[in-house]
C-alpha cells in the first residue's frame, strides 16, 4: 500500500495526464484519425450548403461523386505507398498510360475490349513494378524515383498516343467495356456510375484486406518501422515492391475509370491527378511518415477534395481559389498528423 | 565440493543445446572473432559478457543468424547447421530479442507478438480468403503475456506505442518466447529501460528457464549478469577468455578477465553444466 502523499500525488499527476477535453479528443484522433477530415467534411459541406443553394440538390452531390471517382481510385494506390511511408508522384501518369493503352489498343490494332483492358491492368503493373524494383533493389528514395517515372510515363504516353485523344467512335466494339465504367446507374434519386460503384469497391476491398490479412499488417509494419518488421522476420523489400505493383493494377482500374468518366482517353487529362490523390491522403489522417491511416479515411479525404473544389466553383471563385484551399489543407493536416504522433506512453 | 562434483559428473553426458566450434569472422583487417567457443547447455542462463571489440555480439550474430562466421562450426543439438540469415535460425527455434524494441509501434500487442508469423482463420476464409484470426491470437497473446508475469496488460488491441519502454520490451521477450522452442537470445534486452523496467525484464528471463528454455544474455550490466546468469562466458579478444559462475567468481574476477588481468585456470572454469534442467 502506498502512502496518503504518493497517493495524492499520483493522482494529481494522473489528473493533469488524462483529464481536459483535448486529451479525449487527442486520443480519439489518435485511435481513429479520420475524424478530422471527417469534421472538416461536414462543416465545409454546411457552409458551402449555406452559401450555394444549388450545392444540395441531389444532381450536384450526384456529380460530386462522380468527380471524386478518378482521384479516388488513384488515392487507394496513394494510400498503399504512404503506409509504407513512400510516395507516389506518378500515380496519374501511370492511370494516363493505362489508359492510353487500352483505349489504342484497341482503336489501333482492333483488339478486343477484354484484351485490351486486360493490356492496360499490365501496362499499370509493368509500371508499378518499375517503381518497386528502382525503390527496392537500387534503393533509390521513392519521391525521387516517382519523380523520374512521373516524367517518363508522361512522357511515353505522350510519344505513345502521338498527342492524340481516343474517343468512342474510335474505340470500336471495345467501346463498350471501355466505357462501362462511365454509364449511369440510378440508386434512389442518386444518378453514380458504374465508376463510382467501381471506387467504392476497390476501398472495400483494400480497406479489408489491410485490417485481415498478413499483407496488410506487414503495409504497417513496413511503413511503420523497417528495422523492427526486418527484424520480426518481415522481407520488407518484397512487401514494398508489392505495394507498388498492386498500385499499378489499382491505378490502371483509375484509368479505365478515368475512360468512362471522360468519354474518351486522351494523354492530358488527369493535371492534377497526382496533387489531389495526395491531399486525398494527407487530409485523411494517414501520416506521410507510414504506418498510420485508414483506407476509410482516404475516402473522407478524397470526397472532401472533391467537396471543396465543387463547391468553390459554384461559388463563384476562382480555379485559384481551389489550388489555395487544397493548399492550405493540406498544411493544416500535416501539422495535425504531427500533433497526433506526438504521443504519450 | 563433493557434491557440487557429483552434480557435476552427472550432468557431464549433457550435450549442449547450442555449440560454437572455432568461429572465425573477419571484417576486412579486422578481426571479430579467433577462432572462438559457446556452449548453451539446456535449460540454463548463460551471460556473455565482454568489453568493446572482444566479439560478443559477433559471436551471438552468428548464432542468430545475422552474420554467417567465415569458418568454424554451429551445432543445434549436436547436428551442424549453417544459417543464412536470421530467418533460418529462427526455423531451427533460435529467437532474438533486440536492445532496440524492435517492435511497431503503430500495431497492437497482439499483432506485433505475431508479425510475420500470423495466424490464419481455419477453413475456407483463412485458405482461400487469407483472413486473419484476430481473436484467435489476441487470446493467446493474452495468455502468453501472463505466464510471463505481465498480466497487467488487459488489452491486447492496444497500440504498443501507448506502453512503456518495460512494456514494450516484455512484448518483444513474449514474442520471443512464444516462437523460441530451442533458444532465447537477449541482446542487451535492459539497455534502454529503467531500473523497475529491468528487473521485469530479468523476472521474465528466470521465468523463461524455469519453463526449461536455454537463455543466452549479452549484457554489460555486471549486476544483472550476476543475478540471473548461471554460467558467464567472458569473450577478450575474439575468443573465450573463460567461463566462470557467480559463484565461484566476483564481480571484479570477470571485470579482471575481460581486461585480461586475469587468467583462469581450465580447471576452476565452468565449462560443463551447472544447472540440472527445469524439464528434467
Amino acid at each position: 500500500m502506498s502512502t496518503p502523499t504518493t497517493t495524492d500525488a499520483e493522482s494529481l499527476i494522473e489528473n493533469l495526464d488524462r483529464k481536459g477535453p483535448m486529451h479525449h479528443f487527442h486520443n480519439a484522433v489518435h485511435k481513429y484519425p479520420w475524424i478530422s477530415p471527417a469534421i472538416v467534411l461536414l462543416v465545409a459541406v454546411i457552409i458551402f450548403g449555406l452559401i450555394n443553394e444549388r450545392f444540395w440538390p441531389i444532381s450536384n452531390l450526384s456529380l460530386i461523386t462522380q468527380q471524386v471517382s478518378i482521384v479516388g481510385a488513384l488515392a487507394v494506390a496513394q494510400t498503399l505507398v504512404i503506409l509504407t511511408a513512400g510516395i507516389d508522384l506518378s500515380v496519374g501518369a501511370v492511370a494516363v498510360l493505362s489508359s492510353m493503352v487500352m483505349a489504342k489498343t484497341a482503336a489501333e490494332q482492333g483488339v478486343p475490349g477484354p484484351i485490351a483492358l486486360l493490356l492496360g491492368f499490365a501496362v499499370g503493373a509493368a509500371a508499378g513494378a518499375l517503381n518497386g524494383f528502382l525503390i527496392t533493389k537500387l534503393r533509390l528514395p521513392p519521391f525521387i524515383v516517382t519523380l523520374g517515372t512521373l516524367s517518363i510515363f508522361m512522357a511515353v504516353t505522350l510519344i505513345y498516343a502521338t498527342g492524340r485523344t481516343i474517343n468512342r467512335d474510335k474505340m470500336g466494339e471495345a467501346a463498350d467495356i471501355l466505357l462501362w465504367l462511365g454509364n449511369p446507374l440510378q440508386v434512389g434519386s442518386f444518378k453514380i456510375t458504374y465508376g463510382v460503384v467501381m471506387m467504392i469497391l476497390l476501398y472495400v476491398f483494400f480497406s479489408w484486406v489491410l485490417k485481415n490479412t498478413a499483407w496488410g499488417k506487414h503495409v504497417y509494419a513496413v511503413g511503420d518501422d523497417p528495422a523492427a518488421a526486418s527484424l520480426a522476420g518481415i522481407r520488407v523489400n518484397r512487401v514494398l515492391f508489392s505495394v507498388y505493383l498492386v498500385g499499378g493494377i489499382v491505378l490502371a482500374i483509375a484509368g479505365w475509370i478515368a475512360i468512362g468518366r471522360v468519354g474518351s482517353a486522351s494523354p492530358t487529362i488527369l493535371p492534377d491527378a497526382n496533387l489531389e490523390s495526395i491531399t486525398a491522403v494527407v487530409i485523411s489522417g494517414t501520416s506521410l511518415f507510414g504506418g498510420r491511416g485508414t483506407m476509410f479515411g482516404t475516402l473522407i479525404g478524397a470526397i472532401l477534395v472533391g467537396v471543396v473544389s465543387n463547391g468553390l466553383v459554384l461559388a463563384g471563385l476562382d480555379q485559384a481559389y481551389k489550388v489555395l484551399a487544397i493548399g492550405i489543407l493540406v498544411i493544416v493536416s500535416v501539422a495535425l498528423d504531427q500533433w497526433i504522433r506526438k504521443v504519450r506512453s | 565440493m563433493d557434491s557440487k562434483g557429483s552434480i557435476m559428473s552427472d550432468l557431464s553426458s549433457v550435450r549442449p543445446v547450442v555449440e560454437a566450434k572455432g568461429l572465425i569472422k573477419t571484417f576486412g583487417r579486422v578481426v571479430g572473432l579467433n577462432s572462438a567457443n559457446l556452449e548453451l547447455y539446456p535449460g540454463e542462463v548463460l551471460a556473455v559478457i565482454g568489453d568493446n571489440g572482444a566479439g560478443k555480439s559477433t559471436l551471438i550474430k552468428c548464432i542468430s543468424g545475422a552474420e554467417t562466421p567465415d569458418s568454424g562450426q554451429i551445432l543445434i543439438d549436436g547436428n551442424e547447421v549453417s544459417f543464412k540469415s536470421s530467418l533460418d535460425a529462427r526455423a531451427f527455434g533460435i529467437e532474438t530479442v533486440y536492445q532496440t524494441l524492435a517492435v511497431a509501434p503503430a500495431l497492437d500487442i497482439a499483432s506485433n507478438l505475431y508479425l510475420g508469423r500470423e495466424k490464419r482463420k481455419s477453413g475456407i476464409l483463412g485458405s482461400v480468403f487469407r483472413k486473419l484470426d484476430h481473436s484467435g491470437m489476441r487470446t493467446t497473446a493474452k495468455e502468453q503475456m501472463t505466464k510471463l508475469g505481465i498480466g497487467t496488460l488487459q488489452d491486447m488491441s492496444q497500440a504498443v506505442e501507448t506502453l512503456s519502454g518495460g512494456q514494450r520490451q516484455a512484448v518483444s521477450v513474449a514474442r520471443a518466447e512464444a516462437f523460441g522452442s530451442k533458444v532465447v537470445i537477449l541482446d542487451e534486452p535492459t539497455a534502454a529501460l529503467g531500473v523497475r523496467e529491468s528487473n521485469q525484464v530479468l523476472k521474465m528471463i528466470e521465468l523463461m528457464r524455469d519453463r526449461g528454455l536455454p537463455i543466452i544474455l549479452i549484457s554489460h550490466n555486471m549486476p544483472q549478469v550476476f543475478e540471473v546468469a548461471d554460467r558467464i562466458h567472458v569473450q577478450r579478444l575474439g575468443s573465450r577468455a573463460a567461463v566462470v559462475t557467480p559463484q565461484t567468481h566476483t564481480m571484479n574476477d570477470a571485470v579482471a578477465i575481460m581486461t585480461g588481468a586475469l587468467k583462469v585456470d581450465e580447471k576452476d572454469q565452468a565449462l560443463g553444466p551447472v544447472r540440472v534442467p527445469a524439464s528434467a
